[in-house]
């Protein structure tokens, strides 16, 4: 046991690999500050889109939104990364996985979004209709506010994953949390950094994991009653 | 215009590399398949441990699928193949892969199916006791059925994320799709390979997001 956590739980070999980690969790945290807000906004605009155009952009939105659903993240990412530079369109590291994973979670999010606004009975909006609203207002000031309460858990529950997917910018080797470890390792030469990451991303989804159950639970009593 | 398609989409490339890339495919679809086998079967099993309702029984499996849920696959991953051989663990990166992936299915599994047991009106249970049948013969026969067919409109569109990951093993050099398409681009200096593996992801992929949006529909919930 001792030996145990000598190696994996070696608190103090982090010291000298501690501003690596730090720099790392920065790099995460701006990560997901940008990502999420992003792919949120982006996600809400073609639900609407998709409400308030006509057949062709409908059309077009749907087929973004199942190319990107369709796309597992990591392909696309290295897809941006590693093909576009041969014609000539270079990303760095961080616009590679800020826009990678935004058009990945957007298409998640304008799902949610679109199911949230069809969710709305019709009632809803004959009711704006009759009290003389436009197609526009009635769905941003009747139908849109409904349809968001309806789909807050599946919503929160993409945010937590869309936000642990910014690991992922360890495979196009941006410096952030992960791959910040994998160097201390190699440095050290212990495995505690790894270890302590997967604490840190512990330490931070725990309580966010653990609100998602609570809502989920509260959900099915709801739909039960 | 055209000499972006030709860089794109040079058949020569794409031929040579299809061999490669077909081989990968079907590593993918055996990290896909060993991940789906072990994480539902564990996900079930779970489950069940929680519904019987023993507090020191559903208390570790409350913690593992937290902390499954918690922290993400690749992290697993990489703690599996690069912190585990430290205390001489040593394992090929396939399983390690396999374990990560599934340990997070087996999580997500068991809350839809915790939640569809749950969702099982109370009156079958009791109804089923008053019958004379035991708890084990209510949970199986009755309660468990049920629960099972409630959680899986629940599970399917997380499932299909979760094997979307199997693109993950690529990192520690699991010689599947994502990673045969990185490789040989690195052969031929062209991203054409680049370019037909993606199609063949979406190829595999895009009915299945299909698929689930159908099963969404089909099992909604009523409210």
């Amino acid at each position: 046991m001792d030996g145990f956590s000598a190696t994996f739980l070696n608190f103090r070999s982090l010291l000298p690999v501690l501003p690596l980690l730090l720099s790392g969790l920065r790099v995460s945290a701006i990560l997901i500050v940008t990502i999420i807000p992003s792919a949120l906004l982006l996600g809400l605009a073609l639900a609407l889109c998709q409400r308030l155009g006509g057949r062709i952009p409908r059309a077009v939105l749907v087929a973004y939104t199942d190319f990107f659903r369709s796309f597992p993240p990591l392909v696309l990412l290295v897809f941006l990364y590693s093909a576009l530079p041969l014609a000539g369109l270079r990303l760095d590291e961080f616009q590679t996985v800020v826009i990678g994973l935004v058009l990945n979670g957007s298409a998640f999010f304008g799902e949610i979004f679109r199911a949230g606004i069809e969710s709305v009975p019709i009632g809803q909006w004959d009711a704006a209709y009759a009290l003389g609203l436009a197609k526009r207002q009635a769905l941003l000031r009747v139908v849109l506010p409904q349809g968001i309460r309806a789909v807050i858990p599946p919503l929160a529950s993409n945010v937590v994953e869309l936000a642990k997917a910014t690991s992922l910018a360890a495979a196009v080797s941006l410096p952030d949390l992960l791959t910040s470890a994998r160097q201390a390792q190699d440095i050290i030469y212990n495995p505690t950094p790894l270890v302590a990451v997967a604490l840190v991303y512990l330490i931070v989804f725990w309580p966010l994991v653990r609100l998602l159950s609570i809502l989920d639970a509260r959900n099915v009593q709801i739909r039960q009653t | 215009m055209t000499d972006i398609l030709r860089l794109y989409f040079d058949f020569g490339y794409w031929w040579k590399s299809l061999p490669a890339l077909l081989r990968g495919a079907v590593v993918t679809f055996e990290l896909a398949s060993a991940t789906l086998i072990i994480g539902l079967t564990l996900g079930l099993a779970l489950a069940v441990l929680r519904a019987l309702r023993r507090r020191w029984l559903s208390i570790p499996v409350v913690i593992f699928v937290d902390a499954s849920r918690a922290v993400p696959s690749i992290v697993v991953i990489f703690l599996l193949f690069f912190a585990l051989p430290y205390a001489d663990i040593r394992m090929a990166a396939f399983p390690c892969a396999v374990l990560a992936l599934a340990a997070n299915l087996a999580a997500v599994a068991e809350e839809a199916f915790w939640a569809g047991i749950q969702a099982v009106p109370r009156g079958h249970s009791e109804a089923a006791r008053t019958l004379g049948l035991s708890p084990l013969l209510i949970l199986g026969l009755v309660v468990l059925p049920q629960g099972i067919r409630l959680g899986i409109p629940l599970l399917t569109g997380k499932a299909i994320s979760i094997t979307k990951d199997t693109s993950l093993a690529s990192v520690v050099a699991v010689p599947e799709l994502l990673n045969q398409m990185s490789t040989e681009q690195g052969v031929y200096a062209n991203p054409s390979p680049l370019m037909l593996g993606a199609l063949m992801f979406l190829l595999i992929f895009m009915p299945l997001v299909q698929v689930s949006r159908w099963a969404e529909r089909r099992y909604r919930w009523v409210a």
